[in-house]
């Protein structure tokens, strides 16, 4: 029996997520007494998994460069049933969401996907995790010897736990692909709604995209992603991959910021495992202001662009 | 060409969440139960194959007599045969495993199934029934276009959306994108006359078993009261969220 996580890379280097997801893996291993090591494809810094608790990694190299779902599952699939892996640790990106199906179904296991902290049983394993897309959370048990454990973002943390890292250079046996990548658009310096510490969101409030340098100027000085309601992109003022809530992205970052949204009862589902919630809007009897930590009754043309002044100086004394 | 969408029974996106006998199940009293909105894009893009293409669109479903007025509805916006296989959802796994059964003696061209259900957000089962069927699948699908026995799946990425191409049969889990809101039908008298007469198969169940059971359900912890910052005073807000929040 062991563990294996499974890390992310992008650019040849490991993605802000591997942190967590490794952290949670070393952490399952230790509570089930059992050995781990992590899996890695294209990262030429993998060996800094050492940071947190990872003494050894497999690093795969045969495998297509970009992304292949099939591909990367098939490379994992081989390794696990040849090494005697029963636990699978990944996180909760578009990818991992993308491998843990293929991969579960490949091994026979059971999987648990938004995960949110280490097991509270161990036989069966059993797991909390959010469901109702964060209405609730439910308590599940895995049933299958073998089991795919997906990380929720920003759920567990990282643990700083630094031991000596060695890494393996193997080959996968079968890497076969069913997909051929044609094209891919990705932002580039700039914060994704995926892995931001900080997400601004903006809604009806704002009365129009052309207000939207309100919401974008916040962002920077925070480092944040920008995000919407489901209004603003059903009116495409935003494009529909910024609207968060039960039918758009999921968000769970450690600040949300929303503005000018009144917080229906489908958003706050897409936002509540964020950590803190910072509301402002011109409507003290807004809904959103009964799920927040801090709010700001004010008129948001005159509250934002103060508040990114301040912040501004805030962030050069820092 | 055939296509066969994948439908949920979930919850109506304004549900009001609770449990009962000592939070091991989820009350349903009250509930009001929709297509699984993520299931209904798909299916709007499915007749759109159909009025296009003059694909046969079929719908399916794990579950009991009590998801029937969801398939109706389904076959009132326009599928051409619903069928049921007949046995409670145990879980992700075991749902994959009667699709795919299903599928393997009924093949389809292209298979649509939601991103995940907003119940359980599982995002499995679509995945799960493509690797089981050994075809390709494509996850959080906002674009498809067809040509011939190939297809086009654009899916959205962290911070993008990247295009790949594979051979049918392929199954994709759709979300919004691949249809907008806008483009979703309300059943008009006519469809739901019709939905009377169209066929409405009972699968029996394969009596797959289930790999992952839910034995206890919690609600999120009460919040506590908001702490307000006057406008005016914004320095406050930043020294709360720096100092007491911990998030600058």
């Amino acid at each position: 029996m062991s563990v294996l996580i499974i890390v992310e890379s992008e650019n040849k280097l490991l993605k802000r997520n591997a942190a967590e997801v490794a952290s949670y893996g070393v952490a399952f291993a230790e509570k089930l007494n059992i050995s781990c090591a992590a899996l890695a494809f294209h990262a030429t810094n993998a060996n800094e998994l050492g940071q947190y608790g990872v003494a050894k990694v497999i690093h795969v190299s045969n495998v297509s460069t970009h992304f292949d779902a099939n591909a990367y599952a098939n490379a994992i699939h081989g390794f696990a049933s040849q090494n005697n892996v029963t636990h699978i640790i990944m996180g909760s990106s578009a990818d991992a969401k993308f491998i843990a199906p293929l991969l579960a179904a490949k091994l026979n296991a059971g999987y648990a996907p938004n995960v949110i902290a280490l097991p509270d049983e161990l036989s069966p394993i059993t797991v909390k995790r959010t469901a109702f897309t964060n209405k609730a959370f439910v308590h599940t048990q895995l049933l299958t010897a073998c089991t795919v454990i997906g990380v929720g973002n920003n759920a567990f943390g990282v643990i700083e736990n630094p031991v000596t890292c060695t890494v393996k250079e193997v080959d996968a046996e079968n890497s076969d692909s069913n997909l051929e990548q044609v094209a891919i658009e990705k932002t580039t310096g700039k914060a994704t709604i995926a892995d931001a510490d900080v997400v601004v969101s903006g809604g009806r409030g704002l009365k129009g995209p052309e207000n939207w340098h309100l919401i974008e100027e916040l962002a920077e000085v925070l480092d944040a992603a920008t995000a919407c309601s489901k209004p603003v992109s059903d009116m495409g003022w935003r494009s529909h991959d910024e609207h968060v809530g039960q039918t758009g992205k999921p968000v769970s970052t450690n600040l949300y910021i929303a503005i000018g949204i009144s917080g229906a009862i489908q958003h706050l589902a897409g936002v509540n495992s964020s950590k803190v919630k910072v509301v402002i809007n011109n409507d003290p009897d807004a809904p959103f202001f009964k799920a927040a930590d801090y709010g700001v009754v004010g008129d948001a043309f005159e509250v934002v662009p103060k508040l990114t002044q301040k912040l501004k100086a805030f962030k050069a004394l820092a | 060409m055939n296509i066969l969408v994948c439908i949920s029974h979930v919850p109506d996106t304004t549900s009001k969440i609770n449990f009962i006998e000592a939070n091991t199940v989820f009350e349903s009293r009250d509930v009001q139960y929709v297509i699984n909105p993520n299931d209904e894009f798909g299916l709007t893009r499915a007749i759109w194959f159909k009025e296009k293409l003059g694909a046969q669109v079929h719908i399916i479903h794990v579950g009991t007599p009590k998801s029937d007025p969801t398939l109706r509805k389904c076959l009132a916006i326009g599928a051409d045969k619903a069928f049921r296989i007949n046995t409670p959802a145990l879980d992700g796994v075991s749902v994959a495993q009667e699709l795919a059964a299903f599928v393997k003696s009924n093949p389809y061209d292209l298979i649509i199934a939601g991103r995940e259900s907003i119940d359980y957000n599982g995002a499995m089962v679509p995945g799960m029934l493509a690797a089981l069927l050994d075809i390709p699948f494509v996850p959080n699908c906002v674009g498809l276009d067809i040509d011939g026995t190939t297809a086009v799946a654009e899916r959205e990425i962290d911070g993008g959306r990247e295009k790949l191409k594979g051979s049918l049969p392929m199954v994709i889990g759709c979300q919004k994108g691949l249809v907008e809101e806008s483009d979703l039908r309300i059943p008009n008298m006519r469809g739901i006359m019709q939905a009377r007469q169209k066929p409405f198969e009972i699968v029996p169940p394969q009596e797959a078993i289930a790999a992952t059971q839910d034995v206890k359900f919690e609600k999120p912890a009460e919040k506590a009261e908001v702490k307000l910052v006057p406008a005016e005073d914004l320095d406050q807000l930043i020294d709360l969220l720096h100092k007491e929040a911990n998030v600058l």
